[in-house]
């Protein structure tokens, strides 16, 4: 009897383990949530706008997976770490989220992988720059999708040392994003012969950079390097416009540059600028007929942080559909096994350390005469393929990687 | 090469002309400052907001009715100033005479307002502003490149602050002012119409704001969220300087530009801590600030 009642019970358990691992949806409802700064320095190139991306991306899925609801919740990160932890423990231990989508400063990013390695959902990281994300801060949670400061370095800093801008100055924003960019460019300037005469590192946010600017000059160096992002970037190139560094014959590099700032600081400011970007809106019919379709949504063109938005959740409602269950690992497991084709990537593939690797492009902002209208910003210059633009697995330092 | 700390001279010279400019900026909005909390004692925390609205206005009046520069440089100080008055006359007037919290926690809410339906509007990556043509290019100077802008910056700043200054401090209705706000009652009872002077000075307070905002436009990243960061440096100069003290707000706005400048030369890591380090040392010798009267 004993022996029949435990047969029992573990035939019970198996099955049910059986359907947990294979397993239908959980609650017959995929969750997301979106966590993104909604209102401050981040806003515009992720912001309210990549809610609608996302939303755009549910709506062309169909708006329900395998018969099952799709929900979605938003919160601003307010660029928090510990703000963004809490809500997203709220998300997973109450709202049942299953997958995370937006993720913009690094630092919240890192902080909120955490939560979701320890509960096991899944988080999909659109905005943020740290390559540490899928480096030394990788989990077997998370995906990174769009750029990171890795591919930023090789595609700007090499192109500028190759053109004949030998010595660099940085101008780097204190604190982890800009510290990971700096490490970045410098070990890419020096591979490629050049070298870095000289950097300061400002105070984030800074807004007036004339003290820099004029030390900048006074150094001497070809090229003068921008290490920060957002408000910081676009005020440092106003100066740089103001005091006339490229007059007087010094290289501007940003980079990292979003096409909301480019379009913030105008092609009169900006022409000429040289930048890494994993997409640009008007590259081929595809982007063109997505971008129409956001800016019909939005009024704005969308960022390259948007165009990931979409083409990430697509490519993980298509795997939930596929894998026929919205489990964490399960679910990741598909979207690796699956090259991604769409209107922002051309085979692109997640890697095991979470790294999504695609091709990048170099681009250049077109002059006052070339530009045709107000967001006709970009002129591709090169199209830097997936495995010379991200860190190699042999260089990689996450534990997911085994060399 | 003549060398100060392994600074050139020359870089350095550059350094202190740039300090000097900033300073004037921050002596233009402490001065607003000092005004409003010296006269009508009211903790003004709208100030960053109405600076930004001034520069915010001076792009969306080019934008949208073509409004120049100089037009703008009188039409938006004025359109911030009534809506100044507008603030004072439906909102703050209801809490005179409270405690200061309470006209700070006002202006902190109408700033946060006023911040967050802008960036509903108009976003966060910054308005783009053309510099004038005339203001276009600069001076090479032996140490440095000077932008003409920054030069008429320095000028135009100076002459505002001196004449503010002399407007309260040496003439009748300075005096006036000053004594309304002194002995309401009395002042009323020798026919000045004292509420109508206590609008009009908040007016005319946040009004600086709005041209320090108009001057910034060309210059900087107009956004929704610059008055922010400059409001709290502003109120440190404003402290460094002594609450209220008209003419101490404007020397401690130049010298702290100064210092700042420097920091950013020579440890650019301390730069947005120095001043409010100064203010520290300052309040710990002299509660009262440095022009301050003895309380």
């Amino acid at each position: 009897m004993t022996m029949t009642k435990k047969l029992l019970t573990s035939a019970v358990a198996s099955a049910l383990m059986v359907s947990g691992a294979q397993a239908a949806i959980s609650d017959n409802t995929v969750k997301i949530g979106y966590l993104a700064d909604m209102s401050g320095t981040y806003r515009d190139l992720a912001g309210p706008n990549g809610l609608k991306a996302l939303q755009m991306a549910i709506k062309d899925f169909g708006g329900t997976v395998n018969g099952a609801k799709i929900e979605v919740l938003s919160a601003d990160d307010r660029n928090n770490p510990d703000a963004s932890s809490s809500t997203v423990r709220r998300w997973v231990e109450n709202d049942k989220v299953d997958m995370v989508a937006g993720l913009v400063a690094s630092s919240v990013t890192i902080a909120v992988s955490k939560i979701l390695e320890e509960n096991d959902r899944l988080g999909i990281v659109s905005g943020s720059a740290a390559s540490s994300i899928t480096n030394e801060h990788c989990t077997p949670n998370h995906i990174h999708y769009v750029y990171d400061t890795y591919p930023l370095a090789n595609g700007t800093a090499s192109a500028v040392v190759k053109e004949g801008g030998k010595s660099w100055y940085l101008m780097t924003a204190d604190y982890a994003f800009g510290h990971a960019l700096e490490a970045d460019v410098t070990r890419v300037v020096e591979a490629n012969g050049g070298e870095i005469v000289g950097s300061v590192r400002h105070p984030f946010p800074t807004q007036d950079f004339s003290s820099f600017v004029l030390q900048a000059q006074a150094s001497g160096a070809d090229v003068v390097g921008l290490a920060n992002a957002g408000s910081d970037t676009t005020n440092a190139i106003t100066t740089a416009s103001e005091f006339g560094v490229t007059q007087a014959g010094q290289t501007l590099a940003a980079l990292l540059l979003f096409l909301t700032d480019v379009h913030a600081l105008g092609v009169d400011t900006a022409q000429g600028i040289q930048l890494t970007t994993g997409w640009y809106w008007d590259m081929n019919d595809a982007t063109r007929e997505w971008s129409d379709r956001f800016m019909k949504e939005t009024g704005v063109r969308p960022t390259m942080v948007h165009a990931g938005i979409y083409s990430s959740t697509l490519h993980y409602l298509n795997a939930v559909a596929a894998a026929g269950s919205d489990d964490a690992q399960t679910v990741r497991k598909q979207m690796m096994d699956t090259p991604i084709n769409d209107m922002f990537a051309t085979n692109g593939r997640i890697r095991e350390d979470g790294r999504m690797v695609h091709d990048m492009y170099l681009a250049e902002v077109k002059t006052p005469a070339e530009s045709k209208n107000e967001w006709d910003l970009y002129k591709i210059l090169r199209t830097i393929p997936a495995d010379e633009a991200y860190r190699p697995l042999s260089e990689s330092k996450c534990k997911l990687v085994t060399n | 090469m003549t060398m100060i700390f392994g600074v050139p001279l020359a870089v350095l010279s550059g350094q202190l002309l740039i300090g000097f400019i900033n300073g004037a900026f921050y002596a233009l909005l402490s001065l607003g400052l000092a005004i409003i909390f010296g006269l009508l004692k009211i903790i003004n925390f709208a100030h960053g907001a109405m600076y930004m609205l001034g520069a915010l206005l001076t792009v969306v009046m080019f934008n949208t009715l073509g409004v120049n520069y100089w037009v703008a440089l009188f039409m938006a100080p004025l359109l911030v100033g009534v809506f100044g008055v507008l603030i004072e006359y439906f909102l703050l007037r209801r809490i005179a005479g409270q405690d200061h919290i309470y006209s700070l926690l006002l202006t902190f809410g109408v700033a946060l307002i006023i911040q967050g339906v802008l960036t509903n509007i108009y976003g966060v990556s910054g308005l783009r502003y053309a510099m004038p043509d005339m203001f276009k290019g600069g001076i090479k100077l032996d140490f440095m490149f000077l932008p003409y802008y920054r030069a008429w910056v320095i000028v135009v700043a100076l002459l505002v602050c001196f004449g503010t200054w002399f407007m309260i401090e040496k003439t009748k209705l300075g005096a006036y002012l000053r004594a309304g706000t002194e002995d309401s009652q009395l002042m009323q009872g020798f026919g000045i119409n004292v509420p109508l002077l206590v609008s009009l000075t908040y007016g005319f307070g946040v009004a600086l704001a709005a041209f320090a905002g108009v001057l910034a436009a060309p210059i900087y990243s107009v956004t929704p969220g610059m008055g922010a960061n400059t409001l709290i440096v502003v109120f440190a100069v404003v402290v460094i300087g002594g609450m209220g003290s008209i003419g101490g707000a404007i020397i401690t706005g130049i010298m702290m530009g100064v210092i700042e400048g420097l920091t950013k030369t020579f440890y650019p890591p301390a730069s947005s801590a120095v001043i409010f380090l100064v203010m520290v040392v300052v309040l710990m010798f002299r509660p009262s600030g440095l022009f301050g009267k003895e309380a």
